[in-house]
């Protein structure tokens, strides 16, 4: 569904020029999820952006669907591809109600019945015909997370990309977050490109993933190798280590890998 | 605590906010005790965590209300201290790390100057003994070249370089006691534990009490000796961290339940069943104690 080879992006122009993707390449078939882990400046989040578009310096081999991407997009791309944002509280406009940001996508492409598509997705992301005439601020950061999810589904993308969309959240919110984005892929087999920092995030929601590092990839991992711990890169090594917790011992052994 | 006298106790803290709609009363009835320890205060975002950590500095707005019982620090009751008496306690004996150091850390100044500072004003010190001792403390956070970040400004320096920063800021003045409010949390996971590693080391050998703040569950079980599970500005429950896992009230079981694990199943999480009973009947913040 996604295939993308010898990917590389650029910041900025002279001296300044910076490398801050460097060939990465993955595949991800249809009906599957697939993690791009990092840490910050890792480049995991601008390889997104890329893929939605929101970035022209780049250079490589990028495929969805088998179709070749070009600098820029048609409007068929993004009714196959949507994208679901990091910061709840920054991705909705807060001066229109949530009937107006859901019903803004449907006419951009014009698909008619806005209203029983808006009342159809919200019902789908567990809202209900009682949030729909509100106002982004009279919602909880969850909610807000969930109108972002009801955004992307209602031009019935086939693929999402997914920027950190719980890292804002609640470990009790982000579960259900997390379960709502299973419960939708398997009912209407979408397509996950999920960035996440949180290594378990990743390991719970998808089945494979890629680890990258400074604009470089790592390693690609399945879920049971991650398991397993079957892992052959130091870097992600110390990253399984990392997650699990505070260990005086193994701390003093991190190292900077560049 | 180790058999000791406590540093710190608190009994009876109550923090009412008034609002247009009515007071919110973000912390109710808490109350808590420690030594030389490092413990954590963990919960969901509106638990009222860092509202505790600032009423006992004494850093809320005026327009809270804060009351309690007793808040005894050393012996001193930090009740009934004037401001200029407080001034004295803050940064000396207790100081506070706070979240992020994009905005705690003055802009205009570079970093060795806002160190410095912190000394002199507690410390009878000259500008070259503030800056040797400066010097120290950035090595003792483990700073490579301490004479270069001296005269850095914020913006130079990185996220985990700043909040090592922050941390010889606050430890500078060698107080018995340091707050530090999700001192971590805007961190990568590899640089958080070592900026985390730093804080024990220093806190062990200083013999110093650690309050830590903050929302994972996980880090602050492996990290601190105690726990304090807070919801709805109220204590659920205090436990011994290795023992947090066995733990058997509702609200510790569903935060640690909905946490994704590496070593879990990919199917459904379980997701928190909150409960209005744990909750204790509306507070009665008002009238009891002495206004902070």
């Amino acid at each position: 569904m996604i295939s993308i080879e010898n990917l590389n992006i650029f910041f900025g122009h002279g001296q300044t020029r910076s490398h801050a993707v460097k060939d990465v390449g993955f595949t991800v078939e249809k009906g599957e999820s697939f993690g791009l882990v990092g840490e910050s400046g890792s480049g995991k989040s601008t390889v997104l952006n890329c893929i939605a578009g929101l970035l022209t310096h780049w250079s490589g081999h990028m495929e969805i669907d088998g179709v070749r991407l070009t600098q820029t997009r048609d409007m068929a791309f993004y009714r196959k591809v949507q994208m679901v944002f990091q910061d709840p509280y920054g991705s909705l406009h807060p001066r229109h109600t949530i009937d107006r940001t859901l019903k803004e996508p449907v006419k951009i492409h014009r698909l008619g019945d806005a209203n029983q598509r808006v009342a159809q997705v919200l019902e789908e992301v567990g809202l209900g015909a009682k949030f729909r005439f509100r106002f982004p601020h009279q919602l909880s950061g969850g909610q807000r997370q969930r109108v972002a999810v009801a955004r992307a589904l209602i031009l019935d993308p086939e693929v999402i990309l997914l920027d950190e969309p719980t890292s804002a959240l609640d470990v009790s919110i982000q579960a259900e977050v997390l379960n709502l984005l299973q419960d939708i892929r398997k009912e209407k087999n979408l397509t996950y490109l999920l960035v996440s920092h949180d290594l378990a995030v990743v390991c719970h929601m998808c089945n494979r993933l890629l680890v990258m590092n400074r604009g470089k990839s790592v390693e690609t991992l399945t879920r049971s190798q991650l398991k397993r711990g079957a892992i052959s890169e130091k870097y992600t090594k110390q990253l399984l280590i990392a997650s699990k917790g505070y260990d005086r011992t193994a701390i003093d052994q991190f190292q900077d890998f560049e | 605590m180790a058999g000791n006298t406590p540093l710190l106790t608190v009994n009876d803290l109550s923090v009412v906010f008034p609002s247009p709609k009515g007071d919110v009363c973000a912390v109710n009835n808490l109350g808590f005790s420690m030594g030389r320890e490092k413990i954590g205060i963990v919960g969901e975002s509106g638990s009222g965590k860092s509202v505790t950590g600032r009423a006992v500095l004494g850093l809320l707005p005026p327009y809270a209300r804060v009351t309690a019982s007793d808040i005894t620090f050393k012996g001193r009751n930090l009740l009934t201290c004037s401001e200029k008496q407080m001034r004295q306690i803050r940064g000396r004996q207790i100081s506070m790390v706070m979240q992020d150091p994009k905005y705690s850390l003055n802009p205009v100044r570079t970093v060795g100057n806002q160190i410095s500072e912190a000394y002199t004003i507690h410390h009878k010190a000259g500008k070259k003994q503030a800056r040797q001792k400066t010097l120290d403390m950035l090595k003792a956070v483990r700073i490579r070249n301490p004479a270069q970040v001296y005269g850095l400004y914020p913006h130079e320096v990185s996220g985990g370089m700043g909040q090592r920063i922050m941390i010889a800021m606050m430890l500078i003045p060698e107080p018995s006691l340091l707050i530090a409010d999700e001192p971590t949390s805007a961190l990568d996971v590899t640089v958080q534990l070592q900026v985390l590693a730093i804080l024990d080391d220093l806190v062990q050998e200083r013999g110093m009490g650690l309050i830590f703040i903050s929302h994972d569950l996980a880090l602050v079980s492996s990290f601190c000796d105690r726990v304090i599970i807070m919801y709805g500005g109220q204590i659920m429950e205090v436990v011994d961290a290795v023992n947090l896992h066995k733990s058997n009230h509702p609200y510790t079981k569903g935060l640690l339940g909905c946490l994704p694990k590496i070593d879990g199943n990919p199917d459904h999480l379980p997701t928190l069943v909150r409960d209005e009973a744990w909750l204790k009947p509306p507070p009665k913040c008002f009238g009891r104690g002495t206004a902070l």
